[in-house]
């Protein structure tokens, strides 16, 4: 155990000498898929419970398709399938994106999260009570301004319990990314257990890493909860 | 309950308790490397390695089973006793002779690059700098690149498998591969995926890291089952079976 | 053909899928019930166990548990089988797949139960001491039929991403819907083809199970009045 850790903490961590790796690849890896999903989710969220079948219509597919399959599946389709088109690899744009591995990996993690973040939104802003809608229409808001003063503000706050949820199961969704040779925790893990052929050491610490940051994710999101939660808590004198 | 549980327990303890007399031997193969061990389109496995592991089974009288695993895990899975052999083009080396013991030689395997054809690449540092190059995580390979290749600058990617770093080679993220020679001339080169790629540069040497030819690998305290492997591999070789296989695959003597 | 006469293996890797999903799904309902019967039993010890077990599952992936189960696991329990002198017992890859699944989704179903098990009115079940039922009859005749109505959601839930976590269950070596699309990917040379008839599969599978949940929901709903807004 301890000669792993002296041999191997730094891989663990940050780096294998070469390329970023371990927790640091993690946490950049869900960081970067969240902060995509969410920027996308927001307007996509609004469009899905728009009353124009149209608007409502290619959203509900995006989610349905990305819901109901697996996400290994889809970073397989990613990886393997798109740059397996010979057309994409003339093209020296696509060719650049899809030649890398963490590219191809981002893509599929932000589009997969994305479609949760936008049915976790889109249910909370279904959820706003009407008389809220009612009297910022009576007041002559405009739909942007509605959207923009009234409902997301309350509709993103109410999501939060969920959205947290979202964002831990998204970490746990990282582990796949040595499907596309990105150096992840698992990655290391694995090149561990390969070299030293002690399984139990080499995965329980990166089980142990994964811990880690799942308190700390839980612990922010308290924090974030107390904070932007505070009015629907019981009042008390 | 309590008698199903009962009826449970006497069926395991009455098949067979101790004595390990080696009626059934149980394999460990990562069917990604034609022509030693691959996958026809029905799920059969075949290759060279199979049609030597089903010849030493039937010259011990017992049954093979052939159990898949990802080359990584192979050691570890073969300690936790999932098999009782790696018949896997598995090369002889120190480190690994650490862990597991081995059998006498199976064959010898030289290892070589290969790249797009007319490809300026040699395997060395100099000439791959800046160069992405696969290789099987676990391999021998991988170690040789790792420590030869790798501190000067050349990108090395490990894979979970060789088919992988075969896709990934004919997809063009990689730009050359280290592997088994003779596994990249049969199983890709000759074949309608490897056309357009060649061997690049001579063979690569390092008898500490790349090992002496390959060999089933076993757990140390199967010294039986070693020694009647051997005898097996023995007679194989003496009636002109080990011959017969190999004419099947190859055109030259892979043994010595 | 449309599927190149890959069709017989991907048929198979389907059925894999199917069976792995439905077992382990038993299995976990069966761990989420005795967990959450932990979570809400008196004894201090249960609960710490069911609350401890909980948490782990919520912070390491799926795929971590799964691998060190396959690898450790096996080592453990030849030290126990050596110990009592019995026969090695194997773990395939498809038992360590459902003892894996059963274990992880064990735990989320320990939580949609115990949510459910609050959710029946306490009257009912003081009612059906007061009328003399044993622990297992109020169990059997009041609490579990009603529970089973709150849970359903939940149920439906777990059961829509268990059939997805069973795809990580490819990387242990089975051969599920994944390594069959996979492998006639690379035979044919046509992966983007053959992973998207992959996806295709698994959405077939998770709307039909869809369908299934809102009948299932309807029928565990009949004598549930809802006002109509």
């Amino acid at each position: 155990m301890n000669e792993i850790l002296q041999q191997y903490w730094q891989a663990y961590l940050w780096s294998d000498g070469y390329h970023l790796s371990g927790v640091a690849m993690t946490l950049w890896l869900l960081v970067a898929s969240i902060g995509i999903g969410f920027v996308l989710a927001v307007p996509l969220a609004v469009a899905r419970v728009s009353p124009n079948p149209l608007i409502r219509g290619p959203v509900w597919f995006y989610t349905y398709v990305f819901r109901g399959t697996p996400l290994y599946i889809q970073l397989l389709v990613f990886y393997t399938g798109i740059y397996s088109i010979e057309s994409v690899r003339a093209q020296p744009l696509l060719d650049a994106f899809f030649r890398e591995g963490i590219n191809c990996t981002l893509l599929a993690f932000a589009l997969n999260t994305c479609a949760y973040t936008v049915e976790i939104f889109a249910g909370a802003i279904r959820a706003t009570p009407y008389g809220e809608i009612e009297a910022a229409r009576a007041y002559g808001m405009s739909s942007f301004t509605l959207y923009r003063r009234v409902i997301l503000p309350s509709a993103l706050r109410r999501a939060l319990p969920y959205y947290s949820n979202e964002v831990i199961l998204m970490l746990h969704s990282t582990t796949l990314a040595f499907t596309a040779t990105v150096p992840d925790i698992l990655k290391v893990a694995r090149d561990v257990n390969s070299a030293t052929y002690a399984s139990f050491e080499a995965f329980g610490i990166a089980g142990a890493l994964y811990a880690v940051i799942v308190f700390a994710l839980v612990w922010l999101f308290r924090r974030g909860e107390q904070r932007w939660l505070a009015f629907l808590k019981p009042q008390a004198h | 309950m309590k008698k199903l549980a009962l009826t449970v327990c006497l069926a395991l303890a009455s098949s067979g308790v101790f004595a390990k007399d080696w009626k059934v031997i149980r394999f460990g193969v990562d069917a990604s490397y034609a022509p030693f061990e691959s996958k026809a389109a029905d799920g059969k496995l075949t290759g060279f390695d199979i049609d030597l592991g089903n010849a030493i089974c039937e010259k011990l009288k017992a049954k093979c089973v052939w159990v898949e695993n990802d080359f990584d895990g192979m050691i570890p899975a073969l300690k936790a006793k999932k098999f009782d052999g790696i018949l896997s083009a598995l090369s002889v080396t120190e480190k690994r002779a650490e862990q597991i013991a081995f059998s006498d030689k199976m064959y010898n395997s030289p290892v070589r690059m290969i790249a797009k054809k007319g490809a300026p690449l040699q395997p060395t540092p100099e000439s791959l700098r800046g160069k992405r190059i696969g290789v099987e995580q676990g391999s021998t390979q991988e170690a040789y690149a790792k420590a030869h290749w790798e501190p000067k600058g050349v990108n090395v990617v490990p894979y979970q498998n060789q088919d992988l770093v075969l896709s990934d080679l004919v997809s063009g993220r990689l730009d050359a591969s280290l592997q088994d020679a003779v596994q990249a001339d049969v199983g890709f080169l000759r074949t309608a995926r490897g056309n357009g790629f060649a061997f690049a540069g001579p063979e690569v040497n390092d008898a500490k890291i790349l090992g002496t030819g390959t060999a089933i690998g076993l757990r140390k305290d199967d010294a039986d089952l070693r020694q009647q492997i051997n005898q097996a591999l023995a007679a194989i070789h003496q009636d002109g079976t080990y011959q017969r296989l190999a004419k099947k695959y190859f055109t030259f003597d892979i043994y010595h | 053909m449309l599927l190149q006469g890959f069709g017989p293996l991907i048929a198979s890797g389907t059925w894999m899928t199917i069976k792995l999903a439905l077992l382990s799904m038993l299995a976990s309902v069966l761990i989420g019930l005795v967990g959450a019967s932990s979570k809400l039993s008196g004894s201090r010890l249960l609960r710490g166990l069911a609350t401890g077990y909980t948490t782990l599952i919520r912070s390491v992936p799926d795929l971590v548990i799964m691998l060190l189960l396959f690898y450790s696991l096996q080592m453990l329990l030849n030290q126990a089988t050596e110990w009592a002198g019995v026969e090695q017992i194997d773990i395939d890859p498809f038992l360590a797949g459902v003892v894996t699944l059963g274990f992880i989704y064990g735990a989320y179903f320990t939580e949609t139960f115990r949510g459910a098990f609050q959710a029946v009115p306490r009257g009912q079940l003081e009612a059906a001491v007061a009328y003399g039922m044993k622990p297992w009859q109020v169990f059997r005749r009041v609490l579990f039929p009603q529970m089973m109505r709150f849970a359903l959601p939940g149920i439906g839930n777990n059961w829509q991403v268990m059939i997805k976590a069973t795809a990580l269950v490819s990387i242990i070596g089975l051969s599920d819907i994944v390594k069959a699309t996979q492998d006639a990917g690379k035979s044919s040379m046509q992966l983007f083809y053959f992973c998207v008839v992959g996806g295709l599969i698994y959405l077939a599978i998770t709307t039909v199970s869809n369908g299934a949940l809102l009948w299932l929901e309807r029928r565990y709903s009949v004598g549930v009045r809802k006002a109509a807004l």
